[in-house]
């Protein structure tokens, strides 16, 4: 399975959504993710990809990890797992 | 001063699932207690206890509230579901802003600094989901109670170890009873039987390796549970008004503490915390027809308790009934008051005293009317609530038949 696939996966579940109401434009917000539910999501993807986000509940907009669409997200996670590969 | 009444009550226990089922369980002289299951109880010296079973706790929660619920979380809001139920109760405007949630439990989420634990120590991971610590927060029951009811007004969790319910239930009276609140959702639960949790138990050698006699010669330590009792204390004109079924009235409570021993009970520490009750409820001690005692199983606390009662009621202890039902359900610590409380309101309502069973031999130093091995039809009034925990902090409650 894709890291995009996976990510919609996760993103869907927290939202219980089917994957498909899912999109690459979509925001948490849209989706009714709330600030729960997203260090609920962060923690999904670290334990997936096995990678350390670098994200900050008290600044989410500040952290070194955009989360403001689901594709930034995937991105973000691309990045992470080529830099903390090995 | 006003007066104070339960209009609600809700349970689960090793005894059942409802306050029905606890109370027929009791009636029968049941026994709960069995040999516990979960990971690695093999490890483990005392391999029995009052556990809940048939609970299926995801299929009652959403995946949401089940990353949030410890298990002591999830007995909470089933009984609280059950006594909100009953007294017919709803929460809102000015009741709402003024009511709130006062719980006791001496662990809180044990269970989920169990697995925590387990995982960064044992297994060696460095990453625990993010909700580990409102999970296991010891106020998060009286919390999830306050969101699911819409209770606004003064909550909190009160932890005095084996008293905590108690201790608990004392404070929401006295919130109900000096007119700060309308009424008040109180008790306790816990849920300490897993690994961990029993494990630090066994240290202190106190636990009986096959069964909770209270009284009984051949006693030979405590059981734990595991469960919870939720109430809703509520004034009795308020009550009235609205139409609701009365269960009992709360007539009085006391707190002492011994300020002598960390573990070992005082008899004095007891004797005033009883004897403070029936001055607060303005009682006279032969009104007193049932105890529903602490009657741990230990020799330190059933010997001591039975002097303080022998004290405390002179004549009057022979003629009293006292049982602990701890030796059906087991010793649910923090919150055993709050399900040892059904006992009573059984008695007061029903006439239907809950035996102390498993009592095989007599004890010269607990001589009283334990009422055993199979329950007893009494009219019966007034009774008493016993609780003294470790750390010597004592809290009785008085009740009066409505």
């Amino acid at each position: 399975m894709s890291v995009t696939d996976k990510i919609f996966e996760i993103i869907a579940e927290q939202a219980v959504l089917e994957t498909s109401d899912v999109t690459l434009e979509s925001t948490l917000e849209d989706l009714g993710i709330d600030s729960l539910g997203l260090v609920e999501s962060i923690f999904a993807i670290e334990e997936e990809f096995d990678i350390t986000v670098p994200f900050n509940a008290n600044e989410p907009t500040n952290s070194d990890f955009d989360i403001s669409s689901v594709s930034k997200i995937i991105e973000g996670v691309e990045r992470l797992l080529k830099e903390q590969a090995g | 001063m006003k007066r104070v009444v339960i209009t609600g009550a809700g349970t689960i226990n090793a005894l059942g699932h409802s306050v029905a089922e606890t109370m027929t369980a009791m009636a029968e002289g049941r026994c709960g207690i069995g040999p516990l299951v979960f990971r690695d109880v093999e490890r483990l010296s005392i391999q029995i206890g009052g556990q809940v079973r048939g609970f299926e706790a995801d299929g009652r929660y959403n995946r949401q509230q089940m990353s949030l619920y410890d298990r002591f979380t999830q007995f909470t809001l089933a009984a609280a579901a059950e006594a909100i139920a009953q007294s017919g109760i709803t929460f809102s405007g000015e009741l709402a802003a003024k009511s709130g949630v006062v719980l006791g439990t001496a662990g809180g989420g044990v269970s989920t600094w169990d697995d925590n634990y387990r995982s960064v120590y044992e297994d060696g991971k460095n990453r625990v989901h993010p909700f580990v610590v409102p999970k296991l927060m010891n106020n998060a029951a009286a919390s999830h109670v306050s969101m699911e009811y819409n209770l606004k007004g003064p909550s909190f969790t009160v932890s005095t170890a084996c008293a905590s319910s108690n201790h608990a239930m004392a404070q929401a009276f006295q919130m109900v009873r000096t007119g700060m609140a309308p009424a008040m959702v109180t008790g306790g639960s816990e849920s300490m039987l897993c690994f961990g949790g029993v494990k630090a138990w066994e240290g202190l050698r106190v636990m009986s390796k096959d069964a909770c006699r209270p009284f009984s010669a051949n006693r030979n330590g405590m059981v734990q549970g595991e469960g919870a009792g939720i109430f809703v204390f509520e004034e009795y004109e308020h009550a009235r008004a609205r139409g609701a079924e009365i269960l009992c009235e709360v007539a009085g409570f006391a707190m002492s503490s011994d300020a002598t021993d960390i573990v070992m009970p005082s008899k004095n520490g007891a004797a005033r915390a009883i004897a403070g009750a029936l001055s607060d409820a303005r009682l006279n001690p032969e009104e007193v027809g049932y105890i529903n005692a602490h009657g741990t199983g230990t020799a330190a606390n059933d010997k001591t308790e039975c002097a303080a009662v022998a004290d405390v009621f002179g004549p009057h202890a022979d003629k009293l009934m006292i049982s602990s039902t701890k030796s059906m359900h087991g010793h649910l610590i923090g919150g055993t008051g709050a399900v040892e409380l059904l006992a009573c309101i059984m008695a007061l309502r029903d006439g239907v005293i809950a035996p102390t069973i498993g009592y095989e031999e007599a004890d010269p130093d607990c001589a009283l009317d334990v009422v055993p091995n199979e329950a007893r039809d009494a009219k019966v009034n007034v009774a008493l609530s016993n609780a003294f925990a470790f750390g010597g902090m004592n809290a009785v409650l008085a009740l009066r038949k409505v």
